[in-house]
């Protein structure tokens, strides 16, 4: 009787430890179990509001959080411990969330309407890019405190919303501004004085993201032909088009979503960027900057992912082509795959050294698995309207 | 004689378009599904998926309210030059369009 009530005592208090952490999917023994984090991520659930996490050595899901609030085009980012991911919703709300726990720590609303965020080089700041009010909005990465933000107030009384924010070296932070038409980077080495210097970049800039050494910021451009790149490294020369004009004039095809810049789109000694309005993607020079090809594909890529050893480039397609992956040789600069993953393939991420790719296909409810040598599926998890799918391989990378 | 007919052709002409513009107007149920999936889930990726606006502007009762519906229906079906607005014309009829616009003045449905 005596150890019924013991029993009794003890799994309610598993019960409420597994209230307050998100529903793990497994039991998994002890609550919290001595493990490194380096095989975990998460994946958004774009239409409910919460996010699955995930191992990438077993290929399962192992628990689910909710409460998170607007999820569609939420990004995440990663503390340099690769414990913690801070999910950036569009509603403005900023959680941070244990992947060891399983639960959230940490959650603020920070604006009315954000897209994104970014960390800082040395991990202590984590900033918010939002599309109302326009501007950047710092935090403490432990307390989520607000330490300063960053109007995007390009012109007196006007304000624009800010898109592509990278984290760059130095604790310096690039974005660009889509109505203002320019890129800045602020200094946050005082976290609570960012300073703040702007360049002149083009019409229209949608996205923008930082090369994996950090040395050069790059801003795709709508409303003109063009990338306006930054060499970080010598910020005095301004901003500079690259690519000008490699729609030569013709007519655009129409948009039905804006491409996505981030991923490691620089591989074999180029970039691979994603044309706007043409079912191309471009190659450029990593040192000229030059355009040194451009291969045809299915629709208007959205997301032109390098793997991680730079080999291959996956690319996914805006609507009404967004069932199709393809697959680029960056050897040979040809097409070698086309897969058809699931309806409304929405986000691309690969396994920290990319033996798998791991696909969302938000209209089948399902993320896939793929082999990236033999394309073979490996597997699929039930998932609800997934999109952005995060591993913890970003937390050291610079850029994301 | 004569223009009694033609008359009464063009009446009947008349009808006929006003009728298929009525029955056009109300989409079947399984297409509504459809159309409410693609303005959260397609139009949401520059609208937001509860329309508050990100990219383009909201589009909420209370945002569109003093807009003609015409020039929305408009704007959806052609596009706007010169911005990020797509043509949707490929992909939803003028009706559907307006049926659209009709559901974003009153609230969108889930
Ligand atoms: C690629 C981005 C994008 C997509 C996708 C998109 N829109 Fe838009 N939309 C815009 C932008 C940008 C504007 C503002 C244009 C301007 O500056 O006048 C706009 C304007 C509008 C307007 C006019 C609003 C006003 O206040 O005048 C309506 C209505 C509209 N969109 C409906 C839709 C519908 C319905 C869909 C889906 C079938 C859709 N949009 C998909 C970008 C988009």
């Amino acid at each position: 009787m005596k150890a019924a009530l013991h029993l009794l005592r003890l799994l309610a208090a598993v019960l409420l430890l597994s209230a307050c952490a998100g529903t793990p999917l497994r039991e998994s023994g002890s609550a919290v179990q001595l493990r490194g984090t380096g095989d975990l991520g998460l994946v958004i659930e774009r239409a409910s509001g919460q996010v699955t996490l995930v191992n990438t050595s077993i290929r399962e899901a192992y628990a689910r959080i909710g409460g998170l609030g607007d999820l569609s085009h939420a990004s995440v980012v990663y503390s340099r411990d690769a414990r913690y991911a801070y999910v950036f919703g569009r509603d403005g709300g900023l959680s941070k969330i244990d992947l060891l726990e399983a639960r959230i720590v940490k959650r603020v609303m920070q604006s009315g309407n954000a897209i994104g965020g970014s960390i800082s080089q040395d991990g202590r700041i984590v900033v918010a890019q939002n599309y109302t009010p326009g501007g950047i909005k710092a935090f403490d990465a432990d307390t989520l405190e607000l330490l300063s933000e960053v109007p995007a107030e390009y012109a007196p009384g006007k304000f624009s919303k800010v898109v592509g924010l990278a984290d760059v070296p130095g604790n310096r932070f690039a974005y660009a501004l889509f109505d203002g038409g320019e890129i800045w980077v602020s200094d946050f080495t005082d976290p609570k004085k960012p300073v703040t210097q702007r360049f002149p970049a083009g019409q229209q800039p949608y996205d923008g993201l930082v090369t994996p050494n950090g040395r050069h910021y790059l801003a795709g451009l709508f409303g003109e032909d063009g990338i306006a790149m930054l060499d970080l490294w010598q910020p005095e020369q301004g901003a500079r088009k690259i690519l000008e004009k490699y729609g030569r004039g013709e007519e655009k095809l129409p948009v039905f979503k804006m491409p996505h810049l981030r991923g490691w789109s620089m591989a074999a000694g180029r970039a691979w960027l994603p044309a706007i309005g043409r079912h191309e993607v471009l190659m450029a020079d990593a040192d000229t900057w030059r355009e040194t090809g451009r291969v045809a594909v299915k629709g208007q890529p959205v997301f032109v992912m390098a793997s991680p050893d730079g080999r291959q480039i996956w690319v996914n397609f805006a609507f009404p082509d967004n069932g199709w992956v393809q697959v680029i040789d960056t050897l040979s600069g040809k097409l070698v795959q086309t897969l058809q993953p699931g309806k409304a393939v929405l986000h691309m991420e690969f396994t920290p050294r990319g033996e798998a790719v791991w696909i969302s296909a938000r209209d089948d409810n399902r993320v896939l698995i793929y082999d990236t040598r033999t394309f073979r599926q490996l597997g699929s998890l039930p998932v609800e309207a997934p999109s952005g799918i995060f591993f913890t391989s970003r937390a050291a990378r610079i850029g994301f | 004689m004569s223009i009694d007919s033609a008359l009464l052709r063009l009446l009947t002409a008349c009808c006929l378009v006003g009728l298929a513009g009525a029955t056009a107007a109300e989409p079947s149920p399984a297409r509504r599904q459809e159309l409410i999936h693609l303005v959260r889930q397609d139009c949401g990726s520059c609208h937001g998926m509860t329309l508050q606006g990100g990219l383009g502007p909201a589009l909420l009762p209370r945002t569109l309210a003093d807009k003609p519906a015409e020039g929305l229906v408009a704007t959806i079906v052609y596009g706007r030059p010169g911005t990020a607005m797509p043509p949707w014309q490929g992909f939803l009829a003028e009706e559907e369009a307006r049926w659209i616009v009709g559901r974003l003045l009153e609230g969108f449905p889930k």
